[in-house]
């Protein structure tokens, strides 16, 4: 019985113990997302809307009225491979200046992360959802259009080749043909962002920064004298957008 | 002395118990239509001014009361007029001193749902209390004072007993007195088009009015939705603002006078689609008649200017250029936002 006694306490000392070891060795801490957005290198704010004061690659010179985008399902990648996959999303809008800001309700554990990522947009099944803020944010696509959400909404003004200025709709949304009652999609629109590497030992803020300018650059010369509105059931169009958005996001400060 | 220390426990109790007599207005939560709890998040209700069925009923009271003008001849409602889902069938508003003012009287439904709470046409009212205080004093609307119309209300035979009920308080403020307005608005709810029904499955649509939604969805036609929303937002408004092309140089600078940002010159608040049917003349200044007149407009009628929205399309050429046809299938599918059970709604009756 005292044997008994004995063994059983040691097993609950034991578990006590490794439970606790748990928590202290490998504590969950928060992500904040912080994103910022630069043309070229120069910070872009709300203040920033309006004037036409910004030059794209192919030379028209540019203004901000309306900048909005969804990112989705965070993903951080270990060392053998486990990802920790956090199936939110997020509406910045730098119009406003809301959502400027994003940290998701899951804590993760603190470790050394191969890769932290994110999908510009909405994937097909994440698409497929109804989600109540973003109706009350009118960003839906019209189901004509393969439904689901814009991946973002970039509204703004240029001057043309006439030297007039014009409105532009830069507007990203997954890839449509057929527009009515049975559209097809010729593929995927929304992307895996890629941050990198980032070794996570506290609570940690992650800047995600966008360069607007890229969206006109790279491997597309964007000329918006060809491209400017009604873009949305325009698949060359889209996948163009798609192409060129591989690289507007970037890894910035990470303080912890 | 026994007597005395008695007598004054027994009056420290009557005193108390009037404060801590335990009454509470009975709470009265918005009933929210299927439509919008299934599709748009919920309603902004102020943490310091909750639904209750006293409030409420005080806030009627006080939306229809002329006792609010300066000379008792106007309230709310006389350019906020039910059969007009609480708009006015005049291009702008005619004050008690029989000036007319410069803006068309918006409608009043759904404003819960006005997560910005910018209210107004230049949304220089930053929530639907705020909203309330203006036209009371405004000298083209009912040109009074809120001193003045707090002391009417405080020596009204009713009015202390009322707000004693809906505050728990009858000392009458203003803050309070446009509380219960704000209460009784919230309540203004419209969700019961045919396209409502149509969205529930309860009904359906004719051709015509299908083919009037997809050239209201469609990009290249319409282009409506990026401003007034789409079959999974029921308010049919974003309530943000543009200028959508109706002057190439302005005489009212709307949120641009608000903000002092030149950037907003000519931009007005996005109202809702629905019940327009009811809420002619149009625009913010009531420019447009008809709803016809409104098409054209986007149509053919678009005038450039320095702010003009980028989402307006085709400006050089006036507009989106809709065929015959497409104006009247796309008129009929807006006229099923149409909710007639809103006017006949009998707690929106005086």
């Amino acid at each position: 019985m005292k044997k008994l006694v004995s063994l059983l306490l040691s097993l609950v000392l034991l578990i006590s113990c490794n439970s606790s070891d748990d928590s202290d060795s490998n504590p969950e801490v928060s992500t904040t997302f912080k994103f910022t957005h630069n043309w070229d290198g120069a910070l872009i704010r709300d203040y920033n809307f309006g004037p036409i004061q910004y030059v794209n690659a192919h030379g028209e010179s540019i203004g901000f009225e309306r900048f909005r985008y969804v990112i989705s399902d965070i993903v951080f990648t270990k060392a053998n491979g486990e990802e920790i996959e956090l199936d939110v999303y997020n509406l910045v809008d730098l119009t406003n200046e809301v959502n400027m800001e994003y940290t998701p309700d899951t804590q993760i554990p603190i470790g050394n992360y191969t890769n932290v990522s994110f999908t510009f947009g909405l994937d097909n099944e994440d698409n497929a959802e109804n989600y109540i803020d973003l109706n009350s944010a009118s960003f839906n696509v019209p189901e004509m259009m393969g439904g689901g959400y814009h991946y973002m909404q970039f509204d703004g003004k240029f001057i043309n080749s006439n030297n007039e200025e014009q409105g532009f709709n830069y507007h990203a949304i997954r890839a449509v043909d057929n527009v009515g009652p049975n559209p097809t999609f010729p593929q995927d629109t929304f992307f895996t962002v890629n941050l990198g590497p980032i070794n996570i030992s506290n609570d940690v803020e992650i800047e995600v920064k966008m360069n607007i300018a890229e969206w006109f650059k790279n491997p597309n010369l964007w000329d918006l004298n060809v491209y400017n509105q009604m873009l949305m059931p325009n698949s060359t169009a889209q996948i163009m957008m798609y192409e060129n958005g591989q690289n507007v996001f970037s890894l910035g400060e990470v303080f912890q | 002395m026994k007597k005395g220390l008695i007598l004054i426990v027994v009056l420290l109790y009557f005193s108390c118990s009037d404060d801590d007599s335990g009454y509470q207005p009975t709470p009265s939560p918005l009933e929210i239509p299927e439509i919008f709890s299934t599709n748009i998040i919920p309603p902004v209700i102020p943490s310091d001014n909750p639904q209750t069925v006293e409030g409420i009923a005080l806030g009627k009271k006080l939306f229809f009361d002329k006792i609010l003008s300066t000379d008792g001849t106007q309230s709310c409602a006389s350019c906020h007029s039910l059969q007009n889902a609480f708009a006015e069938n005049l291009p702008t508003s005619v004050g008690v001193t029989g000036i007319s003012g410069t803006r068309n009287a918006m409608p009043l439904f759904n404003l819960a749902w006005n997560y910005g709470e910018r209210f107004n046409w230049d949304g220089s009212a930053l929530s639907l209390e705020r909203q309330a205080e203006e036209p009371v004093e405004n000298p083209i609307e009912l040109h009074s004072d809120w001193d003045s119309v707090i002391n009417r209300l405080q020596n009204h035979p009713e009015y202390p007993e009322l707000f004693q009920l809906a505050f728990n308080t009858s000392t009458i403020t203003k803050e309070l007195t446009t509380k219960a307005i704000a209460q009784f608005e919230r309540t203004l709810i419209s969700a019961n088009s045919k396209f409502d029904r149509y969205t529930l499955g309860l009904t359906s649509l004719t051709e015509q009015e299908l083919i009037g939604l997809d050239i209201f969805l469609r990009e290249d036609k319409g282009d409506c939705f990026h401003c007034h929303g789409n079959p999974n937002n029921p308010l049919w408004t974003n309530n943000d603002f543009h200028n959508n092309g109706l002057d190439a140089t302005f005489t009212d600078l709307g949120l641009g006078a608000v903000t002092g940002d030149s950037n907003d010159n000519g931009k007005f608040r996005t109202p809702s689609l629905r019940n327009l049917a009811y809420t002619a003349p149009y625009m913010h200044d009531g420019r447009f008649a008809t709803l016809d007149e409104v098409i054209n407009h986007y149509s053919e009628g678009l005038q450039n200017s320095p702010t003009i929205d980028p989402l307006m399309k085709q400006i050089a050429q006036g507009g989106v250029q809709l065929t015959t046809q497409e104006k009247a299938d796309l008129k009929a599918f807006l006229l099923t936002l149409s909710d007639p059970s809103f006017l006949n709604n009998p707690d929106f009756q005086n």
